[in-house]
């Protein structure tokens, strides 16, 4: 039996709709309306380095917030006891499992100049702080949203841990601190490289919580490349000439992180 | 120490969890305030319900969702089979592209898919909706079957194949009897995994759909543009209980499956 042909099917859909798309990205990155080559287009991205600068520049201090928060997080997650690391997992990644959108939209009710945290600052006579409609207000949805991400490669990399290793360094003289920094921590470098590639991409090409938490005066690539496709900005080759740049921002990211051996069944998770 | 992870725990959790209890807490609010309680109502619940773009958009996503995972599992079933008796250069090109939709920021695969529809929708006069739609989730939906399947192939004994036939079956009848059934773990998560996604898909959605197909998440987004609609809010509530729910469930069958599969061992 021809086994290979079976995969026939799945072939043509992968040409049709993963391949052609990304070749006409980069089609009509360089050709202008008439589909002449033209270097025009990629040449004009260079115009918004502010705005790659500012996406960039948040989706890294996210992705630094989501390691802070992530990291002794799972490290008291895999010091419980089985079951309640179970129970304990489900209730930390619960909320990733709601539409993003609705996650994003409970903040805007929070940060807003009526809204909750400004009332409640209110009563004890502080503010109102104009926290909506700030960079803030995008990174702290950045990671409301990631977190997770960030979490979940790192547990899966530490609960792997051989415990008798962490014996084995208290054994030989290690404090909890030098049993930390020097077992725990290179062993977990995988998972933590895993996250920051998990946070960082999404981060860095969002724009819906860049629209609904940052306004409309924090723009961000995501929120360029998309008036280019449906916004008032309508431009196909200069969107496609933003994407094919984002693309290679994040390809160039992950080759970075590959390099430091990734375990591939976490990016399933 | 204890105690300081437990407050810790706790903040996190806090973090996670305030955000969409305020949301809970105000969808049974009798004002559109969305900071002072002034009453209890089932309102906005009622409202959710009679309002048609949300049940359409909803029927939509389930429908999308169904057709797309089914139709995403058998071509990724096929295709991982197909896949695992490549030769190794081969096997590595194809897997390579297939990982495209995953690492890919998802906007650049919605824009793709979207220059693609446009180029064909003008010469081939189709509309965008329920079609491009189901085409572009089915599309990111492949790879996580295939991703979830290609393991099962190499757990598995390669011999027992062969057994199968010396013991009397023909290749097809060896298929559905031994392969099958070691690789159906794969196969349930990720039809499970390719349902999830569509169901909560936004962005590919929101290049793919057109103006008159939409999905819940999009019709979301654009209630989400008007100031206040405490609808949202009675739907996070609806939503999250679902959520809750199904993982409850789901912990329960993996536990109990667990400790069959210990008894087993002890066996």
């Amino acid at each position: 039996m021809k086994k290979k042909l079976i995969a026939a099917p799945y072939l043509l859909w992968m040409v049709i709709f993963i391949l052609v798309p990304l070749v006409m990205v980069g089609y009509f990155a360089f050709t202008d309306e008439n589909g002449n080559f033209t270097l025009d287009y990629v040449a004009n991205v260079a115009q918004y380095s502010q705005i790659f600068v500012r996406s960039i520049w948040l989706a890294l201090i996210a992705t630094v917030i989501c390691l802070i928060i992530a990291y002794p997080l799972a490290y008291i997650l895999i010091g419980m006891n089985k079951n309640a690391q179970g129970t304990m997992l489900m209730i930390v990644m619960l909320p990733m499992w709601m539409n993003f959108l609705l996650r994003t939209y409970a903040w805007m009710t929070l940060l807003g100049n009526n809204g909750l945290i400004n009332s409640l600052l209110q009563t004890i006579g502080l503010g109102p702080y104009k926290m909506l409609n700030t960079e803030g207000a995008v990174v702290l949805g950045m990671v409301y949203n990631y977190l997770p991400f960030m979490i979940l490669p790192l547990y899966s990399v530490m609960v792997k841990i051989d415990k008798s290793v962490l014996e084995a360094a208290a054994d030989l003289g290690c404090n909890p601190r030098k049993t930390m920094l020097r077992v725990v921590f290179p062993l977990s470098l995988p998972g933590v490289f895993s996250g920051i590639t998990m946070v960082f991409v999404p981060a860095i090409s969002t724009f819906i919580i860049s629209r609904m938490l940052g306004g409309g005066g924090n723009l961000l690539i995501g929120d360029l490349i998309e008036m280019q496709f449906l916004g008032t900005a309508y431009n196909v080759n200069l969107g496609a000439a933003i994407s094919l740049v984002l693309m290679v921002i994040v390809l160039l990211m992950m080759t970075i992180m590959n390099q430091f051996d990734v375990d591939d069944d976490v990016i399933l998770m | 120490m204890k105690k300081l992870s437990k407050a810790y725990l706790g903040l996190v959790l806090m973090f996670l969890y305030v955000p969409i209890f305020v949301l809970i807490i105000f969808s049974f609010n009798t004002t559109k305030s969305r900071t002072v309680l002034s009453g209890f109502t089932l309102d906005w619940y009622i409202r959710l319900f009679k309002n048609e773009v949300i049940m359409t958009s909803l029927m939509n996503t389930i429908l999308i969702a169904v057709a797309a995972s089914i139709a995403s599992t058998i071509l990724g079933t096929t295709a991982a089979i197909g896949i695992n008796s490549m030769k190794k250069l081969p096997r590595t090109i194809v897997m390579n592209i297939t990982n495209f939709p995953i690492i890919n920021p998802e906007i650049v695969t919605g824009v793709s898919l979207m220059l693609l529809f446009v180029f064909f929708a003008a010469r081939m006069h189709f509309e965008f909706g329920f079609w491009t739609l189901l085409i572009a989730h089915i599309t990111f939906d492949v790879p996580y079957v295939i991703l979830n399947v290609m393991p099962k192939f190499r757990q598995m004994d390669p011999f027992l194949y062969e057994a199968a036939q010396d013991l009397g079956c023909n290749p097809i009848k060896a298929f559905f009897k031994v392969v099958l059934p070691e690789i159906m773990p794969g196969i349930i998560s990720g039809f499970l995994m390719s349902f999830t996604y569509s169901l909560d898909d936004f962005i590919i959605s929101y290049f793919t759909c057109g103006p008159n197909t939409q999905t819940l998440p999009i019709t979301i987004y654009s209630m989400t543009r008007r100031k206040v609609s405490p609808e949202i809010n009675a739907l996070s509530t609806i939503i999250f209980l679902i959520v809750v729910i199904v993982l409850i469930v789901k912990n329960i069958i993996e536990r109990k499956h667990g400790a069959k599969i210990r008894k087993e061992d002890m066996a």
